[in-house]
C-alpha cells in the first residue's frame, strides 16, 4: 500500500536515525544528505537498502546519486510505490 | 634475533569479559572466585541439536556504552575491543602521544565470524542486494586494530595476529618489541573474540575440546582436577596501554608493572595438540629475554584450558624451562572463571598477570574438587594467594592451535 509523504518522511528519518544517529527532526525535506545531514556514501547505501525494505520499492544505483535532498528521496520512494 | 634488553611499562588497562564489563569489576570478581559459565539462553540445543550448549557470556550490553550507528558498524569482537581500548585509554590518563610514535596491536583468533554468518543468512534468504554494504569492514580480523588505530590517532603501524588462542599475547609480545626496535614510543596490544555461536560450539565440540558437563555447567571448567574434560568457550576482549619506560616516566604515567621479556616458538608439530617441548622453549626465551632468575619467577597465570592433556603438559614445561626452581611458584587458571577467549585470552590472562604483580595476590583456580596428583606445581586451589614482597616476575602463557606458543614475562612496578 502506498505510503504519504508525511509516512514515507518519517519512515526514512527512523532509518537515518538507526544508522547514523542524526536526530530524526533534523532530517528535513529540503535537508542534503551530505551537505546538511554529513552523511557518506556507504552510510547513504545502508540508508537507501533499509528504505527499500521498508517502503517495498527498488532504488537502483544509478539513481542513488540523483537523491541530493530528503526530499528527492522522499519524491523517489512516492513516485515508485504508485 | 635478541633484541636490546629493556622493560616496558604497562599503563593502562581495560577490558570486557565475562566476569565484568571493566577491570575493576573483573578483577573483584576474579578475586572473589566467579564462575561465569551457564546454560545458553535461547534454542540452539532444540534447533540445531548442539551436543554443547553453555558458555561464559560477556554480561554488558554494548548498545549502552556505544552509540547505536557505531555499535551497527561493529561485528561483537570490535564493539568489545573498543570498549576495552577506550577503557584502558582513559585509564593511562588519555596521554598526549605524537601519532608517529603510536602503534595498535590487537589480535583475534577468529575475526568477524557473527557478522560473516549473519550476513551470509541474508544474502542466502534476501538476496544479495540487502547485504549491509559495512559487512567487509565488519568481519574483517583486523576490524579491531583498524578502529582502535583510528580512534586514537596510531600512525606507526596497526597490526593484528592471528595465531589462534595465542593471538592475544602474541599481540602483547609484539608491542613490546615495536617499543624495543623504535617503532614506538606507546603501543596499544590486546586481543578480542566472539564467537559464541553454534558453528564454532559444533566444531569444537565435535573435536572432542569442549566440556560436556552440561548438566552443570558453572563447574565445567576445572583446569588441574582428575575430572576436567575440555573447555568452556568464553568471549570478550582485553587491552594494555604499552609504553617505553622514558615515554611514561617522562608524562609523570601511573605505571601498573613492566613487560620484561617474552618468547615465542612454533611446534612444527601438529595443527591442534599441544607440545611441551615448543611451550619450554618459549617460556624459557621470555625468562632469559628478561633477564632475570628461574627463582624469581613467583606467579604463572597459565594457559591451563580444562582439557585432560594441555593442563599436566604446560606445567611440565614450566617445571622444565625454570629448570625445577618452582619452590616459590604459584599457578593459576583464570579460565576456570571465564572460560576460554581464544584469541582475547592471553590479553585478558596478561591484565590478570599485571594486577597480580601490582597487588600482590593471585586469583584463584575454581572447581577443583579433586587435585590431579599428576599435577607438578603448586595451584592457587579455591582461594587466593599471596605473593612476596620485593621484585618478582609473573609469567603469562597462551598457546594457539598450530603450535603458537607464547610467553609473556611481566615484572612489578
Amino acid at each position: 500500500m502506498a505510503s504519504t509523504e508525511n509516512e514515507i518522511l518519517e519512515g526514512l528519518a527512523e532509518i537515518v536515525n538507526e544508522e547514523t544517529g542524526v536526530a530524526t527532526e533534523d532530517v528535513k525535506l529540503d535537508k542534503s544528505f551530505t551537505d546538511d545531514l554529513d552523511i557518506d556514501s556507504i552510510s547513504m547505501m545502508t540508508i537507501v537498502v533499509n528504505a527499500e525494505e521498508k517502503f517495498d520499492v527498488r532504488i537502483p544505483d544509478e539513481e542513488v546519486k540523483n537523491l541530493v535532498t530528503v526530499g528527492d528521496a522522499v519524491k523517489y520512494i512516492e513516485g515508485a510505490q504508485s | 634475533m635478541s633484541l636490546p634488553r629493556s622493560r616496558v611499562a604497562v599503563t593502562g588497562l581495560g577490558t570486557v569479559n565475562p566476569l565484568g564489563g571493566d577491570v575493576r569489576t573483573s578483577w573483584d570478581n576474579a578475586l572473589a572466585g566467579v564462575s561465569t559459565a551457564r546454560t545458553l539462553n535461547n534454542d540452539w540445543k532444540e534447533q540445531y541439536g548442539l551436543s554443547v550448549d553453555f558458555a561464559c557470556q560477556v554480561g554488558i550490553d554494548p548498545l549502552e556504552h556505544l552509540a547505536r550507528p557505531e555499535a551497527k558498524k561493529l561485528d561483537p569482537s570490535g564493539q568489545y575491543s573498543l570498549i576495552a581500548a577506550r577503557e584502558a585509554w582513559s585509564d593511562a590518563g588519555t596521554p598526549e602521544v605524537d601519532g608517529d610514535r603510536l602503534a595498535v596491536v590487537v589480535g583475534t583468533g577468529i575475526g568477524g565470524l557473527w557478522t560473516t554468518l549473519d550476513q551470509w543468512d541474508i544474502v542466502r534468504d534476501k538476496g544479495a542486494r540487502r547485504v549491509n554494504p559495512f559487512t567487509v569492514p565488519m568481519l574483517m580480523a583486523n576490524s579491531s586494530s583498524a578502529h582502535i588505530e583510528i580512534e586514537i590517532g596510531a600512525r606507526a603501524g596497526a597490526h593484528t595476529p592471528v595465531s589462534a588462542c595465542a593471538s592475544g599475547a602474541e599481540a602483547v609480545a609484539l608491542g613490546f618489541d615495536m617499543i624495543r626496535q623504535g617503532r614506538a614510543d606507546v603501543v596499544v596490544v590486546g586481543g578480542t573474540e566472539a564467537c559464541v555461536h553454534p558453528l564454532p560450539l559444533a566444531g569444537f565440540a565435535n573435536l572432542r575440546a569442549l566440556s560436556k558437563r552440561v548438566d552443570d555447567p558453572e563447574h565445567a571448567s576445572r583446569p588441574y582436577d582428575t575430572d576436567r574434560d575440555g573447555f568452556v568457550l568464553g568471549e570478550g576482549a582485553a587491552i594494555l596501554v604499552l609504553e617505553s619506560e622514558e615515554h611514561a616516566k617522562a608524562r609523570g604515567a601511573r605505571v601498573y608493572g613492566y613487560v620484561a621479556g617474552r618468547g615465542m616458538a612454533s611446534d612444527a608439530h601438529h595443527i591442534s595438540a599441544p607440545s611441551t617441548e615448543g611451550q619450554a622453549r618459549a617460556i624459557r626465551e621470555s625468562v632469559a629475554d628478561a633477564g632475570v632468575e628461574a627463582a624469581d619467577v613467583v606467579h604463572v597465570n597459565a594457559h591451563g584450558t580444562s582439557t585432560p592433556l594441555g593442563d599436566i603438559g604446560e606445567l611440565e614445561a614450566v617445571s622444565q624451562a625454570l629448570n625445577g626452581v618452582t619452590d616459590q611458584l604459584v599457578v593459576t587458571s583464570t579460565k576456570s572463571m571465564t572460560g576460554h577467549l581464544l584469541g582475547g585470552a592471553g590479553a585478558l590472562e596478561s591484565v590478570f598477570s599485571v594486577l597480580a604483580a601490582h597487588h600482590r595476590v593471585v586469583p584463584p583456580t575454581i572447581n577443583i574438587e579433586n587435585l590431579d596428583p599428576e599435577t607438578p606445581l603448586r595451584i592457587a586451589q579455591g582461594e587466593t594467594a599471596e605473593l612476596p614482597s620485593g621484585d618478582i616476575a609473573v609469567l603469562n602463557n597462551a598457546f594457539g592451535f598450530g603450535g603458537h606458543d607464547v610467553a609473556v614475562l611481566f615484572t612489578n612496578a
